[in-house]
């Protein structure tokens, strides 16, 4: 199912610019694994070698934090709206 | 005057080595608190560097959360302003304006209220919450940025605030303005190299604005050219290292000069992140995650050296950071510390 994706500035050089991108899937694991096929190297960014969502990284489905869902097994919908978010600012 | 005594129980670092000595710290007395800003105290790494840096390599930390306004960033910004006076660009009617995610927009409240002007500061919708709140605490005014577009986005959308009112704003501009590497020239630097009595041999900080590392490096390059000058920065641009810019894929500060650095060394926001917890743990120290950095960075830098006195800077205390990822897997980690070393 297509959802769309937001994508940061550190990471839109895997998006060839791109702010956002479309990806499919029904979880949100299934979503980030198209988009590392899609986009390769994207994923590194924002697993861990476990495969857990890095701790800088936040991941909201439809604006809630994955962390207070069920993390990559939230489920995600036809026309879904996610975003990542690196968890800081960047320079003081 | 009333003197507080540092302890008297030397460190093991210290028995072939007496030129550092432990110095009483005066309690100051001062009318504004712009002149509590400086005069940090200088840590000697014991606890945390044993069997891990090669045995003739000591590391000290600058603490710089003893600053009124907890951080590093104070001796910018009173810097900054007080250039901003002088020149005319700061007066009367006028409004201090930045960009900033969090520790430069403190200090720029907290200098703000102390002069009497009133500051605006844009950043970031994710910066931490204890910071928003504080820096409304003194009374500046905060406009957010779109999270997604990260510091960069707040660069911009504070240049079109000041666009459409450029009269009624002064702008600092920590990136561009050289005022802010000079408050390290005439500080930060003097003072390192008093409280290592001139044996230095290594200064590495992390890279933000590059303000820290720019002025202190070149006053100690002042004193003794053979000092070696190291920036800090993250691996790669996707990193959780509030504060620090990851150069190659920023708006590079025009107050950065890269041929200035001797060497650059890159860190992992994840060790990073675990070397907060350890410091904690470790040596009793609580602070930030651009500390976590500036420790990583040492202890890689000390395994190639022989004889060295290494100096960083642990730009502020941890306590703004509490409600933030920082802390996120720190229970699994404390778990399996505990395992190992009960």
């Amino acid at each position: 199912m297509p959802v769309r994706v937001r994508v940061p500035t550190p990471l839109r050089r895997f998006t060839a610019g791109a702010d956002e991108v479309a990806a499919e899937g029904s979880s949100l694991r299934q979503v980030l694994e198209n988009l590392e096929q899609r986009h390769p190297g994207i994923r590194e960014r924002l697993l861990d070698e476990k495969g857990d969502i890095r701790r800088f990284v936040n991941i909201y489905v439809n604006g809630d934090d994955v962390r207070f869902l069920d993390s990559l097994n939230s489920k995600v919908k036809d026309g879904d709206d996610i975003s990542i978010v690196p968890a800081i600012a960047g320079g003081r | 005057m009333a003197t507080i005594f540092r302890s008297s129980r030397r460190s093991p670092a210290d028995a072939d080595s007496a030129d550092i000595e432990r110095e009483a710290v005066p309690v100051q007395r001062a009318h504004s608190v712009l002149d509590l800003i400086g005069n940090t105290p200088m840590l000697e790494m014991t606890r945390i560097t044993r069997g891990r840096i090669p045995p003739g390599v000591r590391i000290f930390a600058k603490l710089e959360g003893f600053n009124p306004g907890g951080s590093v960033k104070d001796r910018a910004a009173r810097k900054m302003v007080e250039k901003g006076l002088e020149s005319g660009a700061l007066r009367p009617g006028k409004t201090i304006i930045d960009s900033t995610s969090g520790n430069t927009g403190i200090a720029l409240a907290m200098v703000g209220a102390a002069v009497g002007y009133p500051v605006e500061l844009v950043m970031a919708e994710n910066v931490s919450r204890e910071r928003k709140k504080i820096i409304e605490a003194y009374g500046a005014k905060i406009i957010f940025s779109d999270p997604m577009e990260s510091s960069d986005g707040a660069i911009m959308l504070c240049r079109e605030i000041i666009g459409k009112n450029p009269e009624k704003y002064f702008k600092p501009d920590q990136y561009n303005n050289e005022a802010n590497s000079l408050a390290h020239l005439e500080t930060t630097g003097p003072e390192i190299w008093r409280q290592t009595r001139g044996t230095i041999t290594h200064f590495a900080a992390t890279m933000g604005t590059s303000g820290t590392v720019m002025g202190t490096g070149r006053f100690l390059k002042s004193m003794n050219p053979e000092i070696r000058v190291i920036g800090v920065e993250p691996d790669d641009a996707m990193h959780g290292l509030e504060g620090l810019k990851h150069m190659a894929s920023s708006i590079v500060p025009g107050i950065y000069h890269e041929r200035e650095l001797d060497s650059k060394i890159a860190v992992g926001t994840e060790e990073s992140y675990e070397m907060v917890y350890t410091l904690g743990r470790d040596e009793g120290l609580l602070v930030g995650q651009s500390s976590g950095a500036a420790m990583i960075a040492s202890l890689k830098l000390a395994q190639s050296l022989t004889d060295a006195r290494i100096v960083t800077i642990f730009p502020d205390f941890g306590d703004k950071y509490l409600s933030t990822n920082l802390w996120i897997g720190w229970q699994e980690w404390h778990r399996k510390r505990t395992a190992v070393n009960p």
